[in-house]
């Protein structure tokens, strides 16, 4: 941006450089090596000053002292580079640096939190903790682990999945391939129901479940609650994928004669399925994760319990809720490799997910 | 109309099995006192309800600027491949489940969030929420600490939506600012923010909203107090949301139908919100330029299924 701008009103003392470069083609965007110049003693100086800061100050916290570097950092670039082309580069480049943090901002927390959980979960995994439950251990003894959980898991986001999938396609195919007078309603309905808080969700689920049909804690009631969290997830990102299929794929279809039904059947549905999988495993990966209302639906316990429809059932997120609180190390390390896994079947189901994904938009695309 | 029956049917629910708290607290005593005593029939979450807003008002604090510069680092700055990139992170950091946030917050950020919120009580104290009412109070477990997780929880959202909003900026008006030699942030400062300011407000909302009713992370950071924390820095802090979580496991019939009402009054706030959020954006769709801006709000939010 340095040699564009500098031929504005109010660019201040940059003139020369427009008269040397006079004749060079500009490339607003691209760095010359002064720019990085500049960038690197600005950050250098304000690590300096961070430094000396904290040095007297005697603190102690590393986040304390990027916030302080990056305040100094802003100040210190914002005037040397007002010096050196005047303020509208000077803004410009401070906003940069400004906007260009918001994205490490994120990722830094995203690495922060994922290798912490492993740092914290790593050490108590064992193969035992997939084989035992906590039924026969004491709060304090080691050994012990998640096996009621992760059966309990798999039941309710399974029996969740089975339902939410084939309705979720229904209602996204009536939504976009026979865009019925109902559609826009049934979107808003969806909408509503996306808003809904997840601990509402759980609430809703044990007032008519529990209270008005007086079926007792399940872990059949907890996926009944991840089916009204998950159907909107799923319904939306599937309707998404089916806008992707080209119309003309449709046309030709229809135009040789084949009924709306079989061309949804034949034609679209085949070419959205990696899409659609997707869809769905976004949907696990947000069901999966559900804590809040499962405390008020599947409970909890610290027994194997493999029938979904009666009794309290545990999962993931459950077990490590209910250890975590608790004032003891051995239990606080139970939770963590709980949370570990968690974050692990997350991550996994993300990036299986993000694989399909590409291919499908990439296939649509040709 | 469905949709309405569909709420209303919530709504009725809640209400029905709210009743006999509502009823021993009185209507108007539940939302106002502050005060959870469930053997004696003394129920009120007026405290909770100001502690949520709290919360969610330091969410937005935090979440707004950083969620906005990633939006407009990822639309206007990043070259391809680090956009994908980029955006593969800010949807990971929105599937991670609330629980891993919550555990994070008390083991990893506590500490710094101590030594963050010392200073402000010590610099800032001109500031009636920073003032700490007992200077050896704990500096954890506040409204602050809360509203620093709920803040990171809520970026994903406010980026995903903003980011569309502002992506739907005319194309030709951006060249047309960069032609006539305004720098790139001149750009964004004139062109990109005044198109997507409706969407950047109906997301900051819907970040609000879902800031309302986060409930794990918010029930593992904080020490649940009933009475009004006006004091953000101090430990303490009330979420309608984590009463429910935290006090639902031993709680008998009385006290669950009081936790039902609590869930009710959560459901009205984040319905109120929610209505708010529409009718701004509606209404800045109606002065023009952003019908598209106001399709995408609603679609991008679906497809981030938080």
């Amino acid at each position: 941006m340095s040699h564009q701008v500098i031929t504005l009103p109010g660019a201040g003392h940059a003139d020369v450089l427009s008269v040397t470069h006079a004749d060079e083609p500009k490339r607003p965007r691209s760095w010359s090596r002064r720019d990085v110049v500049e960038l690197l003693l600005s950050a250098v100086a304000a690590a300096g000053a961070t430094g000396t800061l904290f040095v007297i100050m005697d603190w102690r916290s590393l986040v304390a002292a990027t916030i302080w570097w990056f305040l100094l950092f802003v100040v210190i670039y914002r005037i040397e580079v007002g010096a050196n082309h005047g303020p509208i580069v000077a803004a410009d480049r401070m906003m940069t640096a400004t906007i260009a943090a918001g994205g490490l901002i994120c990722f830094a927390l995203l690495v922060w939190i994922v290798s912490f959980v492993i740092g914290k979960g790593l050490p108590a995994l064992r193969p035992g903790f997939f084989t035992q439950d906590l039924s026969k251990v004491g709060p304090l003894n080691p050994g012990g682990g998640a096996l009621h959980a992760i059966i309990g898991t798999l039941e309710q986001v399974g029996i969740a999945t089975a339902v939410v999938v084939p309705l979720a396609i229904l209602t996204a195919v009536y939504l976009h391939e026979m865009k019925g007078r109902m559609a826009p309603l049934i979107r808003f309905i969806v909408d509503a129901m996306s808003g809904l808080p997840s601990i509402v969700a759980g609430l809703l689920v044990y007032t008519i479940w529990i209270l008005q049909f007086h079926r007792g804690f399940s872990g059949m009631a907890g996926a009944v609650a991840l089916v009204v969290l998950m159907l909107p997830t799923v319904t939306r990102t599937s309707e998404e994928i089916l806008r992707t299929i080209d119309d003309g794929l449709r046309e030709s279809a229809l135009a040789l004669g084949a009924p709306q039904w079989r061309v949804i059947a034949r034609v679209v549905l085949p070419t959205a399925r990696s899409g659609l999988v997707t869809a769905a495993i976004l949907g696990v990966a947000r069901g999966v994760g559900e804590t809040a209302p499962m405390i008020l639906t599947a409970f909890g316990s610290p027994k194997t319990n493999l029938s979904p429809v009666t009794s309290p059932q545990s999962d993931l997120p459950l077990f490590v809720w209910s250890l975590i609180r608790q004032p003891n190390a051995t239990q606080i390390e139970r939770a963590w490799t709980g949370a570990l896994i968690l974050v692990f079947l997350v991550l996994a189901l993300f990036t299986i997910a993000r694989v399909l994904g590409e291919a499908s938009f990439g296939r649509s695309r040709r | 109309m469905v949709s309405l029956v569909i709420v209303g049917a919530t709504g009725a629910f809640l209400f029905w099995y709210a009743r006999p708290a509502l009823k021993a607290a009185g209507w108007w005593g539940f939302f106002v006192h502050s005060i959870w005593n469930p053997s004696a029939g003394r129920f009120g979450v007026g405290g909770l309800l100001i502690g949520t807003i709290m919360i969610a008002a330091v969410a937005l604090l935090v979440a707004v600027p950083i969620a906005l510069s990633t939006a407009l680092f990822i639309n206007e700055y990043a070259p391809p491949r680090l956009r994908r990139a980029l955006v593969g992170v800010v949807d990971l950091l929105a599937a991670l489940p609330s629980l891993i946030f919550g555990m994070w917050a008390i083991f990893a950020l506590e500490p710094h969030i101590a030594g963050i919120a010392k200073w402000f009580s010590e610099h800032l104290s001109a500031l009636p929420f920073f003032q700490l009412t007992d200077q050896s109070a704990l500096l954890v477990k506040s409204t602050f600490e809360a509203g620093v997780v709920v803040g990171i929880m809520i970026i994903p959202i406010i980026t995903s939506v903003s980011r569309d909003v502002m992506s739907q900026v005319p194309r030709e008006q951006c060249e047309g600012a960069l032609a006539l030699g305004g720098s790139r942030w001149g750009m964004i400062r004139d062109v990109v923010l005044p198109f997507g300011r409706s969407g950047i407000v109906g997301a900051t909302l819907l970040g609000f909203g879902r800031a309302l009713g986060e409930t794990i992370a918010v029930a593992l950071v904080i020490s649940l107090v009933f009475a009004p924390q006006p004091h953000v820095l101090q430990s303490g802090s009330g979420s309608i949301a984590a009463l429910i979580a935290t006090q639902f496991g031993e709680a008998n019939a009385q006290a669950r139908s009081g936790l039902v009402a609590a869930g009710l009054a959560l459901f009205i706030v984040t319905l109120i919100v929610n209505m708010v959020a529409r009718i701004i954006v509606n209404r800045a769709a109606k002065r023009g330029g952003s019908r598209i801006a106001r399709i995408t709000v609603a679609e991008a939010v679906d497809d981030m299924g938080i």
